[in-house]
């Protein structure tokens, strides 16, 4: 059901924990749905130098929310924002389709994180991307 | 490869006992025949049949006679509910049955619903229990079928059969039970019980998968489901699956040989295992306390989610099965916990665990500490674990 790269990433996650003073602090999902994903990154001159994770869900959640926060580490913000769902996914070797809303989730976390950080540092935060939603209505969700 | 396998997943099917497959293999290639036909290859399976319609009536204190061998489980489930609501519908079109069945119930009461058939779906307690005065309350002038599972598959509550049943009987409505996870684990009784439809299915008991049967009460109201054929005495057609109905016949003996010792030492180890797991912080069990079958145990672990949980313990070589809406395509949580007032965020927590007979109290030992593990390693992980259960960090 799952591609080894996820049962790798699932049963030895990287960056999973708490940044103490973090520069943002990103939430998405919703515990009746079955997953939350919570992100927390360190910023210096608009690139993330840390990122890490908690994670309430299945093997595809935690194995996106890991992989994710690898793919943001040492990349700018705007870098880290165009990093899409797919991109997750495919990084993984593919998720089943049932559980591609898993990768939407790790990418709606990292840009609320990283609006976080804009918004606490005085800046605009940025417009959503294409996916705006998850945790709702996955049933109708075409990614 | 040489990893020991401990199968805690009884509910969902059994391995065929080494003796059933035995009793079984002489009917694949040499006693071949078709029970319908005159020469005595054919004529002596006609008698293996009878032996084992024989086998699975005594199992529930039936007939030989009201003992009819369907594919399994579903389809049982489908001739009793879509056979005895057509067989009475002049008499009316209202269906009485519970928000815990098996699917295989539900979704044939969703197609009779849409064939112009009513069906009040009765609530169950927070032990996924129905009360045999909520069924009385649902009749009404129209009502021709009950159907209330025996034992739920989930959360495995025995429910009140033989309430239920008199009730059905003082009303002359016709009462069915899906019994596929009871017959040959606990013991039924279809007289007592006042019991009309029965629903069983041989994977469940160490049978062969593809074999199940239908017990119809004489005089029963029903029509046939199956069309084609002679066989099962016109109401049931297609050429028997001889193998798997001997099958059938040979596990259900087996397993009623053995029910009393067989009960009394899953439940001392199912009571085993359940209390440890208890004693892991944060956890509920699911269903009812006693009113259980022997062999199952369901406990939320709050926090975490259930098919996490699933994949780390088959690393580990277990198997167990989950109510988190992750391990289902319709990402809903489990009807039956629902049904129950479990609230979704804590029922995606939820692990079935169902014993059996090669189960011993070391297997309880090494499952026990390997969830212990699981929740704590996947609780760590967690944002919604309170910090007081972290101790790592």
């Amino acid at each position: 059901m799952y591609s080894e790269k996820v049962m790798d990433h699932f049963t030895n996650p990287r960056n999973v924990g708490v940044i103490e003073n973090p520069s943002g602090v990103g939430e998405e999902g919703n515990p009746s749905c079955g997953d939350i994903m919570k992100m927390y990154l360190k910023v210096e001159n608009d690139i993330i130098i840390d990122a890490k994770f908690q994670t309430f869900g299945c093997g595809a959640a935690i194995a996106s929310s890991s992989m994710a926060t690898e793919m943001i580490k040492g990349k700018t913000l705007e870098e880290a924002w165009t990093l899409s769902n797919k991109a997750v996914a495919e990084a993984l070797d593919g998720l089943p389709p049932n559980k591609m809303h898993c990768s939407v989730l790790a990418e709606e976390t990292i840009h609320k994180a990283i609006n976080d950080f804009l918004v606490k540092s005085g800046r605009e935060p940025w417009g959503d991307g294409e996916c705006s939603s998850c945790g709702h209505d996955c049933d109708t969700c075409e990614l | 490869m040489d990893k020991k396998i401990i199968y805690m997943d009884h509910a969902a099917t059994t391995y065929t006992a080494k003796e059933v497959v035995e009793a079984m293999i002489p009917y694949f290639s040499d006693e071949f025949g078709n029970p319908s036909s005159v020469y005595s290859i054919g004529q002596s399976n006609k008698k293996v049949l009878d032996l084992a319609r024989k086998q699975a009536a005594s199992a529930i204190n039936a007939q030989p006679d009201e003992i009819f061998f369907t594919n399994g489980g579903t389809e049982s489930d489908n001739w009793a509910l879509k056979g005895a609501a057509f067989a009475n519908e002049r008499k009316g079109k209202h269906i009485i049955t519970t928000s815990i069945e098996h699917h295989a119930v539900l979704h044939s009461c969703e197609w009779l619903a849409s064939r112009g058939f009513e069906i009040t779906y009765l609530p169950v307690d927070k032990f996924g229990m129905v009360s045999p005065e909520s069924v009385e309350k649902a009749i009404r002038q129209d009502t021709i079928l009950i159907s209330v599972m025996y034992a739920n598959n989930e959360v495995g509550t025995i429910q009140p059969i033989a309430e239920i049943g008199k009730i059905a009987r003082k009303h002359g409505i016709c009462f069915h039970t899906d019994a596929v996870q009871a017959v040959g684990h606990v013991p039924i009784d279809v007289v007592s019980e006042n019991i009309d439809l029965l629903s069983l299915s041989g994977h469940k008991l160490y049978g062969p998968k593809g074999i199940g049967a239908l017990y119809i009460r004489k005089g029963t109201r029903i029509q046939s489901f199956m069309h084609g054929g002679a066989q099962e005495r016109k109401r049931r057609a297609g050429t028997e699956n001889v193998p798997g109905i001997v099958g059938l016949g040979a596990a259900i003996e087996r397993a009623v040989t053995h029910l009393p010792e067989e009960m009394d030492r899953l439940t001392d180890l199912r009571n085993e295992l359940t209390r440890e797991l208890l004693k892991i912080p944060a956890t509920h069990l699911n269903g009812h306390p006693t009113k259980r079958l022997p062999n199952n145990t369901n406990i939320i672990f709050e926090y975490i989610e259930g098919e996490s949980v699933l994949l780390l313990l088959n690393m580990k070589g277990i198997c167990a099965s989950t109510g988190s809406a992750c391990n289902s395509a319709s990402l809903e949580p489990s009807h039956v916990l629902t049904a129950m007032g479990i609230p979704h965020e804590i029922a995606h927590g939820s692990i079935r665990l169902t014993i059996g007979e090669r189960t011993t109290a070391e297997d309880v030992k090494i499952v026990t500490a390997a969830l212990k593990e699981t929740v704590e390693k996947l609780r760590a992980m967690s944002p919604l674990t309170p910090k007081e259960l972290k101790n790592v960090q």
